[in-house]
C-alpha cells in the first residue's frame, strides 16, 4: 500500500518547522514516529498536502527530572521509556505503559509525544498521563504555552493543538513520597489496541487513607477519559477491597465504548471495571499500602 | 509531489537515489536497490517481515519513508552474512531449523540479532518478548527460540 503523494519536509529546528506549519496551515500535517500516521496515509484514511517531519529536530528527546517534574521530550521513543532507570525504577505506571504499546519493534520508532498529539482514545499513554495529572508543552508562533492534559483531548483523533503548534514536551509532576501508579490493558494480542485499559495514580497519607488518585481509561470512548467521579469518590477513603470495586463501577459508568470485533459495549464497560479496580490495587500496593 | 536526493548506507555501503516523498524504505530497498532479501507482509506494521536494522535497531521498514533514511544506517538480511561466512544467528536458524516457510525469517533473524547485540545471554523470556513484533505462522516460534539461544551460546 502506497500513500497518496505530498511533499515532505525536513526542518532543523523548531522554530523552521513553526514558521512552516503556520505557512502551510491544514493542508500539513505533523511526522513524528510515524507509527500512527503512516498507516493512516497508507490505508488511505488520511491525505495530506505536506508532511513536516520534526524527526530531525535535535533537543527533543529526553527524559529528566527537574524541580519536582519529570520531563520527556516529545520525540522520546517508547523504547527509550522502557529501558530508562529513572522510569524504571521512579515511574512503573509509565513503565507498564510503555511495554504495551504496540510490540518491541514498533516501540524504536513511536514517540510518547505523539502518542498523545495523535488524538487517539485507543492509544496507552493518555490514560497515564491523565492519572498523572500531566501537561503537555507546546509551541507556536506566538511562543509556549502549557495545557494539562485532561483539556488537551477534545474528540476524536482532535486535540487542544493548533496546525500550527507542535508538542514539544510531557511534563509530570514528581509524585510524594507514598505513591504509587500502575497501568493494565486487555489486549487480545501483542500490537493491538487495548480492549480495555485503565491507569492509577495514588498517593497515601500517614494513616492509610487516599489522599491523591488519578484514574485514565483507554479506548472506553471517543476520547480518553478522566474517571473524575471514581476519584472524588476516593479521596480521603481507606482503599480497601468495597471502596476499590465501587471505584470500579463509577469508572465504568464514566465510559462509552463502541462495538466492534474486540467486544460488545457490556463487555467493554464491565473490563473498565475491572481493569480499573485491578490497577488501583497494584497502584495502593506500589504506594506502600496493603 | 517532491523529489529527494537520499543517501543511505546499506549494510556499510553508501547507496544514492532520488526518490519520491512517499516511497516506503522497504520499496527503496526491494526495488531501487534490487535486494529483495527484505519481505512484505501484512504491509500494516504488524507482521515484522520488513524489519531491518536502523543505526542497529529493529524497524519496520514498510512503516517508515525512504526519505527518513536519509543520512542513516541501514542492515538488511543480505548484510548478516560476512567473507562468506554465515552470522551465529544464521547459523542458529539453520542448526535449530528455525524456519519452514522463511517468510519471516529475515526479520526474525535482525530482531534477534540486535538483540543479541544488547543481551549477551537473554533468558527464554527476553527473546520472546524481543521476537513478538514479528509474526511466524509455521514454527510456533519453539525452534526460533533455540535458534536464537544457539546464536547466543555461539557467541560466548
Amino acid at each position: 500500500m502506497i500513500p497518496a503523494t505530498f511533499d515532505y519536509h525536513a526542518p532543523g529546528s523548531l522554530a523552521d518547522a513553526v514558521t512552516l506549519l503556520d505557512k502551510l496551515g491544514d493542508d500539513a500535517k505533523i511526522l513524528a514516529g510515524g507509527m500512527s500516521l503512516l498507516p493512516m496515509l497508507k490505508i488511505r484514511l488520511a491525505q495530506v498536502g505536506h508532511l513536516v517531519d520534526i524527526g530531525r529536530i535535535p533537543g527533543l528527546d529526553y527524559i529528566k527530572e527537574e524541580g519536582g517534574t519529570l520531563r520527556i521530550g516529545a520525540a522520546t521513543k517508547e523504547s527509550a521509556l522502557e529501558r530508562s532507570d529513572l522510569i524504571r525504577s521512579k515511574y512503573p505506571i509509565l513503565l507498564d505503559t510503555a511495554l504495551v504499546i504496540a510490540d518491541p519493534v514498533v516501540r524504536n520508532r513511536a514517540t510518547a509525544g505523539g502518542n498523545l498529539a495523535h488524538g487517539d482514545p485507543a492509544n496507552d499513554h493518555p490514560a497515564t498521563m491523565l492519572a498523572l495529572g500531566a501537561s503537555v508543552v507546546v509551541r507556536g508562533p506566538k511562543g509556549e504555552r502549557t495545557i494539562p492534559v485532561d483539556q488537551f483531548f477534545k474528540g476524536l483523533f482532535t486535540t487542544a493543538l493548533a496546525a500550527n503548534e507542535i508538542l514539544t514536551e510531557i511534563r509530570i509532576p514528581t509524585p510524594p513520597a507514598k505513591s504509587g501508579g500502575a497501568y493494565v490493558k486487555l489486549e487480545r494480542k501483542v500490537g493491538d489496541f487495548a480492549t480495555a485499559g485503565a491507569a492509577a495514580q495514588v498517593t497515601l497519607a500517614a494513616n492509610g487513607t487516599i489522599e491523591k488518585v488519578g484514574i485514565g481509561l483507554t479506548n472506553a470512548g471517543p476520547t480518553p477519559i478522566k474517571a473524575a467521579e471514581a476519584e472524588k469518590f476516593l479521596a480521603g477513603k481507606k482503599p480497601d477491597d468495597a471502596t476499590l470495586q465501587e471505584a470500579g463501577r463509577l469508572a465504568a459508568k464514566a465510559t462509552n465504548p463502541s462495538v466492534d470485533r474486540r467486544g460488545s459495549v457490556e463487555y467493554k464497560r464491565d473490563m473498565a471495571r475491572v481493569l480499573t479496580v485491578r490497577a488501583l490495587k497494584a497502584a495502593v500496593r506500589r504506594a506502600g499500602g496493603q | 509531489m517532491s523529489m529527494h536526493k537520499i543517501t543511505v548506507t546499506v549494510n556499510g555501503a553508501p547507496r544514492s537515489a532520488e526518490v519520491e516523498s512517499r516511497l516506503l524504505l522497504v520499496h527503496f530497498i526491494r526495488e531501487t536497490l534490487g535486494m529483495t532479501g527484505t519481505h512484505i507482509g501484512c504491509d500494516t506494521s504488524h507482521c515484522g517481515a520488513c524489519t531491518v536494522l536502523l543505526d542497529g535497531e529493529p524497524v519496520k521498514s514498510c512503516t517508515m519513508l525512504a526519505v527518513q533514511a536519509d543520512g542513516r544506517q541501514v542492515m538488511t538480511v543480505e548484510g548478516l552474512e560476512k567473507d562468506a561466512k554465515l552470522d551465529p544467528i544464521q547459523e542458529g536458524f539453520m542448526q535449530e531449523h528455525g524456519l519452514q516457510c522463511g517468510f519471516c525469517t529475515p526479520g526474525m533473524m535482525l530482531t534477534s540479532y540486535a538483540l543479541l547485540k544488547r543481551n549477551q545471554q537473554p533468558s527464554e523470556d527476553e527473546i520472546r518478548h524481543a521476537i513478538s513484533g514479528n509474526l511466524c505462522r509455521c514454527t510456533g516460534y519453539v525452534n526460533i527460540v533455540k535458534a536464537v539461544q544457539y546464536a547466543a551460546a555461539k557467541q560466548q
